[in-house]
């Protein structure tokens, strides 16, 4: 185990670079091994945009906030959700830990510190996240998301054949682009911006109306709306993948934002240990969600 | 030029779930044996610990264990007519890397084959009549019968601790188990794994139509257990991060969990990592392998002898090597002749997405495990009698949910809007109450004549070598299979209620991005006939007798299960027949 074969995990390429990189080794009569030696993920950190222009980063805010729109009504309205009384659960523990101890011992992540006693007191019913105000794409942080994507291997399209000759052929062989994510959006957020300053009154997209955007949104998907040099529908597609990728990927990708999606759906995130909940059937789960990097009320010991 | 190293007995290629079987039973007969593998080492603390085990978008979304496509991919096209062009991307399966193969990363669904899975050409063309079958339908008989096998099923699945109710034990039909199964010789090693509420109410749904359904026999452990090497492994702790990821529990069988502790630590044992073998050397007669030439990550390249090859790689890997050595006949579908290449196959999946009442449902599907679920054999094989419904095969089905992780588990009803506040409602509202199996109907695909593997003309790999190119379509019988299967799957939902549902049918033409599985299977099929097998009943080369080729390209058809359990099987009959036979007199087990 070389420190060379360890970087490579670290970013993600999850193979030495041929040719490049010596790592092969011969293992015989023990098991190798190094201790700590571990391929966590590196967060990404908030602030400043690592591929995107100041303008794109306005346009990506934007769209992500189309794609994956703020709840109705001002920050904190409860949302109404079916089911939301009617499968409560209570916490099925003797100790009645309140709900920010719970988060502040990190219950039932599994990582090595076993779990802890429900999210709830014994008193009431287990909240239901579901129908806390959910931010949309911007404030979740999805074009942080992107735009740390793009700036990284899934932009470069690292560790995907590359080779030509690029030939283009039917839907059943896949996508066939020369062109890298990268590379793709760049052109695309450009001809998105030209076609909207091409309209009437030649106001940029980020200046429209929420209505008109989402017209222009729906014109892209139903084909409808064409876009100089670019293929519309196709970019489209990616977008709203690529949003809702980080809508809902875990938050040290820098969408998420404090598990806002996750809650929104009931998802308890990375919890490891489900044991003693796999025979309540038809119970929700009680306990609040936590991340891989951690959850609100943990503090980082730097 | 190639530097070369110090004789062996053995050279394995490849150290995934069979190259670990045979690299084990063949030390234990005394044999020096080196393992030479194409990715890195893992282990479950280093690489899938369970701080950060659990992240769709690094293991599951940009495939972080699994062969880069730059090391090397695959050309595909449907018809011979087509230019093949390179998987450029991961789409319909994710082919494995590393040490622990597929097993490290599977669901561990631990099935075996039925009876008359291994004499399918016999028993369908007795039974229907050989016009029955389509004319350019390539199935054969496997060579080798369940019973023959059943001892090394049993080997395998006491190594992993699978968890199960048996169905039939020693010919008597079991209460709660798959009454349509081969008999096994003694119980699962574990009981069967708990289930969530959908599996559970899928079960009863099944049961009120008047099916069997039972438990999904399962390599995710239902309790602590301690294999007869000696190895423990941990209780699954239903996390939902199973498929494409490692286990950070030691409670998915792997060779890791299950053998490689135990085979590493034997003198007689050797493994190289980053280490591709490129070529299986020939002497001047070419009826005879000398070992291996492989190439590492320093781009040294190194001769390895050995007086026995096992060729334990990948489905088409292992093909490929073949093709890259000039081992044996290529195939020519025009000429219907050669060997290597032919009777390639994959699987017949569909799934379907049910959307229930949310007020009343609440399914915690994020809670699973990769081989829970209840499933029914009813449609399997042939269960059923096929002269009504006009096609052969079949498949288990079941509510074999697996996860409900949020990126591809947020699943909306048919007719809501796939963005845009409407959207964000829909995936809020349905979430906790969606039944989304993945590979619920896991239905067979049988060989045909034009479904093949050969070598790219155009497209190489990193080192410069022919890409493997797929030739692959979906023909009538196994479509017709599937709507026929879909649909009855489609009953049992309506049975336990579900308000509205998305069938999700396998259509024609075969696509190579849409997800089904890594069940590639054939191309260096078993036989009884040099001129259309590449082995024989053993595994063993008909052209080189001191090569044996494991895995699921042995496969002559598949069958409408999951493969690891039939070619890990096939892995210890193999190993028994070295140890038992060749090894005395080394040269061919079966003449021609």
């Amino acid at each position: 185990m070389t420190d060379i074969r360890r970087r490579d995990l670290l970013v993600g390429t999850a193979f030495a670079l041929l040719g490049k990189a010596a790592g092969a080794d011969v293992i015989a009569g023990a098991l190798p091994w190094s201790p700590n030696a571990a391929s966590p993920p590196l967060p990404v950190h908030p602030g400043g945009w690592h591929f995107f222009t100041e303008a794109e980063s306005a346009l990506a805010e934007a769209l992500a906030d189309r794609i994956i729109p703020p709840d109705p009504g001002p920050r904190g309205t409860p949302v109404a959700v079916p089911g939301s009384a009617a499968a409560a659960a209570t916490t099925p523990a003797a100790g009645s830990a309140t709900r920010d101890t719970a988060r502040a011992s990190g219950s039932a992540h599994a990582n090595g510190t076993g779990s802890t006693s429900g999210a709830t007191g014994a008193s009431g019913p287990a909240p239901d996240y579901r129908t806390e105000w959910c931010p949309g794409g911007r404030e979740a942080g999805c074009a942080v998301f992107l735009d740390r994507q793009l700036a990284g291997p899934y932009g470069q399209s690292e560790g995907l054949y590359r080779k030509g000759p690029f030939q283009k052929g039917s839907k059943t062989q896949g996508e066939q682009n020369p062109e890298t994510p990268a590379q793709l959006y760049r052109r695309w957020l450009a001809a998105l911006d030209k076609y909207a300053r091409s309209l009437q009154d030649g106001k940029p997209f980020v200046e429209m109306s929420t209505d008109r955007q989402d017209v222009i949104l729906a014109g892209l998907e139903s084909g409808s709306v064409e876009l100089e040099g670019v293929d519309a529908k196709d970019f489209f597609k990616h977008l709203v993948m690529d949003l809702q990728t980080g809508f809902f990927a875990d938050p040290l990708y820098g969408g998420n934002r404090a598990m806002c999606a996750w809650k929104m759906i009931g998802y308890p995130g990375a919890h490891y240990d489900y044991r003693d909940w796999i025979d309540r059937h038809n119970e929700r789960y009680p306990h609040p969600p936590v991340a891989i990097t951690g959850a609100p009320g943990w503090i980082p010991r730097s | 030029m190639a530097r070369k190293l110090p004789r062996k007995d053995v050279v394995i290629i490849g150290l995934g779930w069979t190259g670990s079987i045979m690299a084990n039973e063949l030390t234990d007969a005394g044999l020096q044996v080196v393992a030479i593998e194409r990715g890195p080492w893992r282990n479950t603390a280093t690489n899938f610990a369970p701080n950060y085990a659990q992240d769709e978008l690094r293991y599951r979304i940009r495939h972080e264990l699994f062969l880069r496509p730059a090391q090397t991919s695959f050309s595909f096209r449907n018809k011979t007519s087509e230019t093949a062009l390179p998987i450029r991307n991961w789409g319909a399966f994710m082919p494995p890397n590393g040490v622990g193969g597929g097993g490290v990363h599977w669901n561990a669904e631990t099935w075996r084959f039925l009876p008359s899975d291994f004499v399918l050409k016999t028993h369908l063309t007795q039974r229907y009549g050989a016009k029955f079958l389509p004319n350019d339908m390539t199935i054969q008989d496997w060579g080798v019968t369940y019973d023959e096998l059943e001892p090394h099923y049993d080997a395998f699945e006491y190594l992993c601790g699978t968890s199960g109710t048996a169905g039939n034990l020693r010919g008597q039909i079991q209460p709660g188990g798959n009454p349509f199964e081969g008999p096994r010789s003694r119980p699962y090693p574990t009981p069967a794994q708990r289930q969530g509420y959908s599996h559970t109410l899928f079960a009863q749904a099944a049961a009120s139509l008047g099916y069997k359904p039972f438990p999904q026999p399962s390599g995710n452990l239902s309790q602590a257990y301690t294999n007869p090497l000696g190895v423990r492994m941990g209780p699954c702790t239903y996390c939902g991060f199973c498929e494409w990821f490692g286990c950070a529990n030691y409670s998915k069988a792997s060779p890791q969990t299950t053998l490689l502790p135990v085979l590493v630590r034997k003198p007689n044992f050797t493994a190289r990592d980053l280490s591709e073998v490129t070529r299986i050397n020939l002497d001047a007669s070419g009826k005879r392998t000398t070992g291996v030439t492989f190439i590492d990550t320093s781009g040294d390249e190194w001769e390895q002898p050995a007086d026995l090859v096992i060729l334990a790689a990948y489905t088409i890997f292992n093909v490929r090597l073949l093709l890259l050595s000039g081992i044996g006949a290529a195939y020519d579908p025009v000429a219907n002749k050669g060997v290597v290449g032919r009777n390639f196959t994959h699987q017949t999946i569909s799934n379907i997405v049910s959307f229930f009442d949310p007020e009343k449902f609440n399914f915690n599907n994020f809670m699973s495990s990769g081989s829970i679920g209840m499933c029914i054999d009813e449609f399997n094989g042939d269960n059923f009698d096929h002269g009504p419904v006009g096609f052969v095969g079949g498949g288990y089905m079941g509510q074999v949910q697996t996860n409900a992780r949020p990126i591809q588990g947020t699943k909306v009803p048919p007719g809501t809007p796939q963005w845009g506040a409407k959207w964000k409602q829909a995936v809020r509202e349905h979430y906790l109450s969606t039944v989304n199996p993945g590979t619920g109907v896991h239905g067979s695909m049988y060989s045909y004549r034009d479904v093949y593997l050969d070598l790219d003309p155009t497209y190489t790999d990193h080192l410069g070598l022919p890409l493997t190119r797929i030739t692959m379509d979906f023909h009538d019988n196994e479509i017709k299979q599937n709507a026929f299967l879909t649909d009855k799957f489609a009953e049992i939902f309506q049975a336990m209620g579900a308000q509205q549902m998305s069938k999700q049918y396998r259509k024609a033409p075969y696509d190579i991005t849409d997800y089904q599985t890594t069940h590639l299977c054939g191309g260096a099929i078993m036989g009884t006939d040099p001129k259309t097998s590449a082995t024989n009943r053993y595994l063993q080369s008909w052209d080189v007798p001191n090569l044996f080729v494991t895995g699921a390209s042995s496969f002559p058809q598949n069958a409408g299960y999951n493969p690891t359990g039939t070619l890990c099987a096939l892995a210890y009959w193999s190993a028994k027949a070295i140890r038992e036979q060749y090894l005395k007199n080394p040269g061919p087990l079966v003449h021609a």
